[in-house]
């Protein structure tokens, strides 16, 4: 395999210090703009403190065709805020003015970047301070659309598995990976069901001899226990559908974040950091 | 763009009408959608497959469809000779059961044991709870709350023929999301379910094998047409949703220069209004739902909802093919509104004593537009791709009848 076409990012970097550490890391999802732009940036700055060793940023998209139904109605929220792509770009600006070490990834579907346009993307994604994509339906077999640009533009672009990608598949797949691979755990949608710790470990096993990435585990992690047990066996564990739904759970009638909510959401990263924390020791 | 020798190669290998088209879908699906090329590329190559196909299209569905002069519409407007392919009389109603039929089968082929499809207007729900009867496959439609509310009559059908129907409430409720909900059913339960998409559109190979099975419309009409005026039509007509019954019209004519293609987008309530479904007239290009190709869609790149007074055409999206065949410029894509499909379907129905559904009403509105003009010796061939049983209640409605 090749590494000189793997950008060396925050991503790289922070893997490289959880290796050292000897722990796996927690990886948190929020989407962009939920439930409003203001409060969604606001509990991102504190998410890092709280225990996050990397954060994915959805952008929200109206069909988001892989996700269940917490991010389905997060996206939704956040587009009815008025959230947009430049905007997300604007929080990710501030978010670095404060924390330029804490890995960011973005989350999400082609199409808003393809009508913003790939190569402006690319340009202010980096410049913003963003680390890596993950697209998620942008499988390789379209890979000139935006993986290949993106490791020109020095960023990550961080491919998703399943239980479906197959050995023979795999090589493809990880062949132009970088920063992390993303196992994602369940043949279904984000937070809904969840995976049998014994079948991911052995699914990780098997995309360790395909690729030297560090391998994040996502889909179905909801709990600090589920994320300890996943911080047993993976690189690092990822938490969406569970934060998501602390923020739908603490609106007022007008959709508005009750006070307090972001509290609870950095009290879950801080339980979920604590499972992965202490999952090998 | 320059003229090419053929326009009937489409799609290359990875799926693409030039830009259009494409695989673009979750890696969980990606291998699914793999295994269905497979097994296409294999069935479309097989005899046994296509004899299997025809004879259910022959003693099934009814085919060949009848090619009809309407002689009484013809007169009424004074030019060309206007010909319906009569796709309304297959059996369930429309064009919509070559498609099903075609799948249904090469399903079987790969052992699959659950059937998922979403439908709109009901009218592909209806086609695939009827093959799924038939061959004894369990069947799960996905439909948009809105549309079960309004297309009553296709929802009792589809019960009755045993198939599960789950109201999609995500989003906002309509075919998009139907189509969202079917693909995450379908990542949920890769091993065992066949998705049997209603359109040429999604991610490769469904375009070109939806095509193709829909191709039997053009075929028929060609050798039909020669039977009866000795040559080929000038000009066909076909309503475009996500553009199946057109582009099985089209498909064999493309590289007959002579003949005039045109496909008619739903207008809806007209196109600077923004209430209308006529992606190719209104939208721009981008990626939904496993292809690229012309969608309805903001400038941040959200998909937007179409607004039509046929939900069969209510999409906000195109199949890829015709996107490309818009910018070579080998069809004509035009758009009628509501109310000219709505005087379209009156027409239809008292000067041929056929109700035709909302869906090609748009097409012969364009008829009506064109035919007056044109010389007594030009043909024109309208794919009357649907019956309109499941629109008499809307159209009471609209036309305030008791």
């Amino acid at each position: 395999m090749t590494t000189e076409s793997r950008p060396e990012t925050r991503i790289t970097r922070k893997f490289a210090a959880l290796k050292a550490e000897g722990r796996a890391g927690l990886v948190t999802f929020l989407t962009a703009g939920d439930p409003t732009p203001e409060a969604s940036e606001d509990i991102l700055l504190g998410i890092a403190e709280a225990g996050a060793d990397l954060i994915e940023i959805g952008m929200p998209f109206s069909d988001p065709m892989a996700d269940g139904p917490a991010i389905q109605a997060s996206s939704l929220r956040a587009l009815k805020a008025g959230m947009t792509l430049p905007k997300t770009l604007e929080i990710v600006r501030s978010f670095r003015k404060k924390d330029d070490e804490t890995p960011i990834i973005l989350m999400g579907y082609f199409n808003p970047i393809y009508i913003y346009g790939v190569d402006r993307f690319l340009k202010d994604a980096r410049e913003a301070g963003i680390d890596g994509l993950i697209v998620v339906d942008l499988p390789p077999e379209e890979e000139g659309e935006l993986c290949l640009p993106a490791i020109e533009a020095g960023l990550n672009f961080i491919y998703l598995t399943a239980p479906t990608t197959d050995d023979k598949r795999l090589p493809k797949v990880v062949k132009h990976a970088s920063g992390f691979v993303y196992y994602v755990s369940i043949t279904g949608i984000t937070g809904t069901k969840s995976a049998d710790v014994g079948h991911v470990a052995d699914s990780v096993a098997r995309i360790r001899r395909h690729t030297d990435l560090p391998v994040a585990v996502g889909f179905g992690i909801k709990t600090p226990d589920q994320a300890a047990e996943i911080a047993k066996v993976a690189d690092a564990a990822v938490v969406g559908s569970a934060l998501v739904q602390v923020i739908a759970d603490n609106r007022d009638e007008n959709g508005a974040p009750l006070p307090g909510t972001k509290d609870k959401v950095l009290e879950l990263v801080g339980a979920l950091a604590d499972g992965v924390r202490g999952a090998r020791n | 763009m320059s003229k090419l020798n053929t326009y009937r190669e489409g799609p290359d290998e990875t799926g693409h009408f030039d830009i259009y088209g494409g695989r673009y879908v979750a890696e969980t699906l990606m291998p699914l959608i793999l295994q269905v090329q497979e097994a296409w590329d294999n069935a479309k190559n097989d005899a046994a497959y296509w004899d299997e196909f025809n004879r259910y299209m022959k003693h099934y569905v009814g085919r060949p469809s009848p090619l009809y002069l309407a002689e009484r519409l013809t007169d009424h407007f004074g030019g060309a000779k206007v010909y319906f392919k009569r796709d309304e009389l297959n059996h369930t109603g429309a064009h919509k059961i070559n498609n099903t039929i075609g799948q249904i089968l090469l399903a079987k082929r790969m052992g699959k044991g659950r059937i998922i499809a979403e439908t709109g207007a009901g009218q592909h729900g209806v086609a695939t709870a009827t093959v799924c009867a038939l061959f004894g496959l369990p069947c799960v439609v996905y439909m948009g709350e809105t549309d079960v509310k309004r297309q009553r009559p296709n929802v009792v059908r589809m019960k009755m023929l045993g198939a599960e129907i789950v109201p999609v409430t995500a989003g906002t409720g309509t075919l998009k999301d139907a189509m969202n909900e079917a693909l995450r059913d379908w990542v949920s339960n890769v091993d065992d379910t066949f998705y049997i998409i209603g359109t040429a559109a999604g991610p490769h190979p469904y375009p070109a094998m939806v095509r193709d099975f829909q191709c039997v419309i053009g075929n028929e009409t060609k050798e039909q047409m020669m039977e009866m005026e000795g040559r080929l039509p000038d000009t066909c007509i076909a309503a475009i949703g996500g553009g199946s019954n057109a582009i099985g019209l089209f498909h064999p004519f493309l590289d007959d220069d002579s003949v005039n293609l045109i496909g008619v987008e739903a207008a809806g309530h007209g196109i600077e209004t923004g209430e209308h479904c006529a992606s190719l007239n209104g939208g721009r290009p981008g990626v939904l739902h496993g292809n690229r190709t012309y969608l309805l869609q903001t400038e941040d790149g959200q998909i937007v909802d179409g607004h039509s007074i046929s939900a069969g055409l209510d999409y906000p999206g195109i199949g890829p093919e015709h996107s490309w065949l818009r910018d070579t410029g080998r069809v004509n894509y035009v758009s009628i509104t509501d109310k000219e499909a709505l005087e379209a379907f009156q027409l239809c129905t008292k000067k041929e004593g056929i109700i035709p559904a909302l869906e090609p009403s748009h097409a012969l509105a364009h008829v009506a537009k064109i035919a007056p003009d044109l010389p007594k010796d030009h043909l024109i061939v309208m794919n009357l791709c649907g019956r309109g049983d499941k629109d008499v209640d809307a159209v009471a409605g609209y036309l305030g009848m008791d």
